[in-house]
């Protein structure tokens, strides 16, 4: 490898990568079908699709893990077969997951070290790494333990890592998703030094406004298939989404807030230990959601939003029962079906193994939140289940919510993300609850799915309920809620309202910048 | 060549029928290796094994009476199995129970009424699910491995049957062997048709329960919290469903079911204590579960095959002169070949063409989440 800043013109000629044809099936559905993709020497390149439109595929065929059934890829002009990320990493490329392989108990310059795929002492590995990190301005302790790091300075270990191999392409499958706004920027600058050096970065993406910044050209996938070649900056972020989607995205549609009603859920002072080492304790939480609101909580992932859902929830109890109050009564030493006795329902942030178990049925999973909540109708004298309703119960929210399935009722494993989110929220809508609390609604779910639970949502609240939605998503929350609280390490600010939000302001909140303590007493937040 | 296993989108409903089948015919070509080995004719020995103790009614009862026991276990053990409890002990369970069972005609000999075997049974059911309850408790309380307790409770179990029976319970009138007094007619489990063979009533336990457990587990709610718990715990935190009462309840059940067939062995089939009541059954009924699919009905069927297994070995001990360990090894090839197969259920088996370098593993982020 080596001679990445010895591009010459010619070599600009040849793409540095270049895929012809790739096929790729899975059973019955074709994941790839004879994908072309050609991305030039110092070129940030996007990738462009729904859920499920093939890019994890795509980019699996071309970082070794996944072995192409047909086609071709060109490196450099000469086609290689890449069978192992390993071999990937030998001729130059390298890749950023979504999800960090981090250990949390090793330090960094630890983490880097298991990584290589040649060993190298310790010291050398640490200089190299704080080399690396002062040259592309990605700050980070190498004696740091990753334990205490932001997901922010993770992302940077990864880079940093694969930066290591001295990579002519980078792959970064959906890098910002985990960041604040101002650490997005700062990865924004760092690909473009990484630009200027001549290396190419394949940029996989769903939030257009980004690639549209940064990229310099996309290649748009749809049910595996390339569907368009565009370059971003010439197309507005609804024709790009036009693009992935096939149709117009159905906008959502929201009144403006409606009149202050009752506090349907309130919650007093909540304060929770860390359960286990890197879990984030909770301090101090206090908000309160009316009939007809919904409150937003943003915050970057793993400030405690999942240990603030299980409280709420009721999958972890508080010692006092005030502390949880849900529609003017304690709710604070009620588990989970008490507390969805009293109206409430509860969306978790993962989909299979906690909002529905994978190897059930879809109607087994109504069951699963609903047994107590609906126990007239679908349990008769001595818990015998009435399949026959709970199933037409699971149709009904299907046809409602628009679930695209294989078979009449099948297991939840076999729905894609999407489709398996719209049933978990329908399957919530359906009850009517009158509080509803859900976490991250619409992470990883394509953009038709997206508008669907959100329009959902609103419309839950317009008839009257309280709804609280925690996200990192903040286009969906500036697009459903009447105000956004900003969860940071485990403390939560007052609630904004949405005419006096920014995404600068919330920015700096989830950043940690101290929350305006005096700013706005509860009550009168909204 | 390359074998790769790669994951089916649902499980299969074809291969969860078909598993214990294949499980089985594999099961019989080892086993004719094996009987070749020993320098037996294979066909024969496979024949003395499990077709000639089913030519006979007597052998039939025969075969009721050792699948009983066997059933009984393996149903309670299936809830245990399907909510993620490792219950190891039930051949301890087994003996409580039967030693609770036999407090009445052991100790109060006289006190003879109709009476007395219900309270028998009951006591047994008792025995049996408070043994169970202390690796229940250990795992609520303590985070226990129950699969440690549990079986370390069965060497308790056969040591305090051994140490009972050799002192207090020894039979005065016994000529100093290690047994009981015979229990008296009222402590008796009666057979089922006593003119054609030895089949107790222990059997119909089994079916009763086996019956009702399928119920329970295909059609309630309760059944629903087991799976439920089992396959996926947080979503049955989600649910609402308590872990901790799970465990008891589990352990409960299959503790009491396996005292249950504990008190029918001693007061159907043999009729006093004596210093080894069972020939593995506890740990046999382990096989039965997996083999039956931990589907109560399939645990019918199963331990009718393992109950085979052990007449066969008496039989193939008489007319072809083998160990009765051969017994035993048909038991653990079984097991060995049951979860093998089950492997079929979720993943299929394709070749793949050969590739350049397989040596792809061994590299740091495999990734299984791009």
């Amino acid at each position: 490898m080596g001679g990445v800043v010895g591009a010459t013109l010619e070599d600009r000629a040849v793409p540095l990568l270049e895929a012809r044809g790739l096929t790729k099936t899975f059973g019955t559905l074709t994941a790839c079908d004879h994908i072309d993709l050609k991305i030039g020497r110092g070129e940030i390149h996007a990738l462009l699709g729904e859920n499920g439109a093939g890019k994890s595929t795509l980019v699996k065929m071309l970082f070794g893990a996944l072995e192409p059934e047909e086609g071709d890829i060109l490196w450099q002009g000469k086609p290689v077969a890449i069978t192992s990320p390993r071999e990937a990493r030998r001729i130059g490329i390298g890749m950023v997951f979504q999800h960090f392989s981090l250990f949390d108990a090793l330090t960094a310059a630890e983490n880097i070290m298991l990584s290589l795929d040649d060993p190298a002492p310790a010291g050398a590995v640490t200089a190299r790494a704080r080399e690396l990190s002062k040259a592309y301005g990605l700050p980070v302790d190498p004696d740091a333990h990753v334990g205490d790091l932001s997901v922010g300075e993770r992302q940077r270990i990864e880079i940093i890592r694969c930066l290591l191999q001295n990579p002519d392409l980078i792959i970064l499958d959906e890098p910002t998703s985990v960041l604040t706004p101002q650490e997005a920027d700062k990865l924004f600058e760092t690909l473009e030094k990484l630009k200027s050096e001549g290396r190419s970065i394949l940029y996989i993406s769903h939030r257009l406004e980004e690639v549209k910044r940064i990229c310099d050209c996309a290649t748009v996938l749809r049910q595996g298939r390339v569907v368009a070649e565009c370059d971003p900056r010439k197309e507005t972020a609804s024709s790009l989404a036009r693009m992935m989607v096939g149709d117009e995205v159905q906008p959502v549609v929201r009144d403006k807030p409606a009149a202050q009603r009752e506090a349907l859920l309130e919650i007093r002072n909540l304060h929770r230990k860390a359960g286990h080492p890197f879990a984030t304790p909770l301090s101090g939480i206090s908000l309160s959601v009316h009939g007809g609101e919904v409150l937003g909580i943003a915050g970057v992932a793993g400030n405690g939003q999942g240990e603030f859902f299980e409280a709420v929830s009721g999958e972890a109890l508080q010692d006092q029962a005030d502390v949880v109050r849900i529609r003017g009564k304690d709710a604070g030493r009620l588990d989970i079906s008490g507390r969805r006795l009293m109206g409430a329902a509860f969306v978790p942030e993962e989909r299979l193994g906690h909002a529905a178990a994978p190897a059930m049925t879809l109607s087994q999973n109504l069951l699963l939140s609903r047994y107590r909540t609906d126990a007239r109708a679908f349990l008769s004298r001595l818990g015998i289940i009435r399949s026959a309703l709970v199933a037409k119960a699971a149709k009904r929210v299907s046809d409602v919510m628009d679930v695209r399935k294989s078979g009449e009722d099948p297991e939840a494993s076999a729905l894609s993300g999407g489709n398996l989110q719209k049933f978990v929220i329908g399957r919530e809508l359906d009850r009517q609850p009158l509080v509803m609390v859900v976490n991250q609604p619409t992470w990883g779910v394509d953009a038709g799915a997206a508008a669907r639970i959100r329009q959902g949502l609103i419309d839950l609240a317009k008839s009257g309920s309280a709804v609280l939605v925690i996200s990192q998503d903040l286009d969906e929350l500036f697009e459903i809620c009447d105000a956004i609280a900003v969860m940071h390490g485990g403390r939560l600010s007052a609630p904004i309202p949405i005419g006096k939000a920014t995404y600068e302001k919330i920015g700096l909140l989830m950043g940690g910048a101290e929350p305006g303590q005096s700013a706005i007493p509860v009550a009168e937040a909204v | 060549m390359r074998i790769e296993l790669v994951k089916r989108p649902q499980h299969s409903a074809l291969f969860s029928a078909l598993s214990p089948f294949i499980a089985l015919a594999l099961t019989l070509a080892a086993g004719a290796i094996m009987f070749l080995f020993l320098g037996k004719n294979p066909v024969e020995a496979l024949y003395y094994f499990f077709i000639d103790p089913l030519r006979e009614v007597w052998s039939l009862h025969e075969l009721a009476v050792k699948a009983a026991p066997l059933i009984l276990i393996a149903v309670g053990l299936s809830i245990c199995y399907l909510s993620n409890n490792w219950n190891i002990g039930a051949e301890g369970q087994f003996i409580l129970g039967a030693i609770a069972g036999s407090i009445l005609p052991v100790m109060y000999p006289d006190f003879q009424s109709w009476i007395v075997l219900p309270l028998m049974l009951l006591m047994g059911i008792v025995g049996g699910a408070a043994y169970a309850a202390i690796p229940a408790f250990l795992k609520v309380r303590f985070n226990t491995n129950e699969i440690l307790t549990s079986l370390m409770l069965v060497y308790v179990a056969q040591l305090f049957l051994d140490w009972i029976v050799r002192g207090p319970w020894r039979n005065p009138a016994g000529f100093n062997f290690p047994e009981t007094q015979t229990f008296h007619s009222f402590a008796i489990l009666p057979e089922i048709w006593p003119a054609s063979g030895r089949a107790h009533w222990g059997f119909v336990f089994a079916i009763v329960a086996a019956l009702v457990l399928w119920f329970v587990l295909s059609r309630t709610l309760k059944g629903f919290e087991v799976k439920v718990i089992g396959q996926s715990p947080r979503a049955g935190r989600f649910a609402g469903f308590s872990r901790n009462r799970m465990v008891i309840f589990a352990f409960l059940v299959s503790g009491a079911l396996a005292g249950l067939a504990g008190i029918s062995e001693v007061s159907g089939a043999i009729g006093q204590l004596r210093t080894t009541i069972s020939p593995g059954y506890g740990f046999t009924a382990i096989i039965v579960a997996f083999l039956g699919r931990l589907n109560p009905l399939g645990i019918v069927a199963a331990g009718l095959v393992l109950a085979l297994t052990y007449l066969g070995g008496e039989a193939a001990q008489i007319s072809i002169g083998v160990t009765d360990k051969v017994a035993r090894s048909f038991q653990g090839m079984l097991l060995f070949f049951v979860l093998a197969c089950d492997m079929l259920i979720h993943y299929r088996i394709r070749i793949a063409r050969p590739v350049r370098t397989a040596k792809a593993e061994g590299t740091a982020e495999e990734p299984a989440h791009a």
